[in-house]
C-alpha cells in the first residue's frame, strides 16, 4: 500500500540524518539494516532474504495448532534433529509481513523453540531451519477464527 | 521502564528448559486508535539469553510476535543455582534485563 510505502521512505531519511547528525551510531543502522528480511511482503521475498529455498525435511517438526481461535495468540514451536543446526526462522505466509522471527542456536542449545506469534489469517505456518550452512523446511497450515491484525 | 520478565529455568537430566515470559505492548504499528490514527509500532526485536555470561539463545522479532511475548527453549548444561539472565531491546531503544536462578 502507498501508505507503507510512505513510512517505509519517511523510516529510511530519518535514519540517514540521525547517523549523519551522530545521533545513532553506524553499528545501529547497520543492525537496522539486517532487519531487511522482516520487511519484505511475500513469501518469496522473505525466503530470498533467508538465504534461498529450503528443501523439505522430515527431521524438521513444527508445532502449530490446526485452528487458533484467537489470532493474536498462536502457540508456534520448532524443533530440528539435524546436527548443526545454528538457525531457525518462523515465518507466516499470510501476514503483511511473512518473516515472524529469527532464533540463533550457538552449539550446546537445543535446536527446539517455542514461541507466540500473530497471525491476521489462515495461513501456512513455516519453520525453515538452517544446518550446516544449509535450509530445510517444515509447513503446516493453521486455520484462524478471530485475526490477530485488527483494532 | 517496563515491567519485569517473568523466568522459570529448570534443570533435568542435564537439560535445563528455560522459559521466559516478557512484559511489553508488541504493537505492529497497524491498528489504529479510536480517533483513527495509527498507532506507531512499538515492539521487541532483539532477545539476547545468557547463562553465567554465555549466551545460550539469540532471536531477532517482528511485529509477528505475540503481545507479551513468551519463549521457550533448552539447552545442554547448567547447574541448579545458575544464573539466567534474558535482555531485550525494543524499537524504542529500551531494553531490560532479568536474571533467575535454574531451580
Amino acid at each position: 500500500m502507498n501508505n507503507t510505502r510512505r513510512s517505509v521512505l519517511k523510516t529510511t531519511g530519518a535514519l540517514g540524518t540521525l547517523v549523519a547528525l551522530g545521533l545513532i551510531t553506524e553499528k545501529q543502522a547497520l543492525a537496522q539494516a539486517n532487519r531487511a528480511g522482516f520487511e519484505a511482503k511475500t513469501l518469496a521475498d522473505a525466503l530470498k532474504s533467508v538465504g534461498g529455498t529450503a528443501a523439505n525435511s522430515d527431521q524438521v517438526t513444527i508445532t502449530a495448532p490446526d485452528i487458533a481461535e484467537n489470532g493474536a495468540v498462536v502457540p508456534v514451536g520448532a524443533t530440528s534433529n539435524l546436527a548443526n543446526t545454528t538457525e531457525i526462522y518462523l515465518l507466516v505466509e499470510k501476514n503483511p509481513n511473512p518473516l515472524a522471527a529469527v532464533f540463533v542456536i550457538p552449539a550446546g542449545t537445543d535446536a527446539s523453540v517455542q514461541t507466540r506469534l500473530k497471525m491476521g489469517q489462515s495461513s501456512n505456518v513455516v519453520a525453515i531451519v538452517k544446518a550446516d550452512g544449509k535450509l530445510y523446511s517444515a509447513t503446516k497450515e493453521t486455520k484462524v477464527t478471530l485475526g490477530g491484525c485488527g483494532g | 521502564m517496563a515491567d519485569p520478565m517473568r523466568i522459570r529455568a529448570a534443570h533435568k537430566d542435564g537439560v535445563t528448559e528455560v522459559r521466559v515470559l516478557m512484559s511489553h505492548p508488541m504493537e505492529t504499528g497497524q491498528r489504529k486508535n479510536a480517533a483513527g490514527d495509527t498507532i506507531p509500532a512499538h515492539f521487541i526485536t532483539d532477545v539476547d539469553a545468557t547463562h553465567n555470561g554465555k549466551t545460550v539463545l539469540k532471536a531477532q522479532w517482528s511485529t509477528a510476535v505475540s503481545q507479551n511475548p513468551f519463549l521457550s527453549f533448552k539447552f545442554k548444561g547448567g547447574a541448579k543455582g545458575d544464573k539466567i539472565a534474558v535482555k531485550w531491546v525494543d524499537t524504542k531503544g529500551d531494553s531490560r534485563t532479568d536474571e533467575a536462578a535454574i531451580a
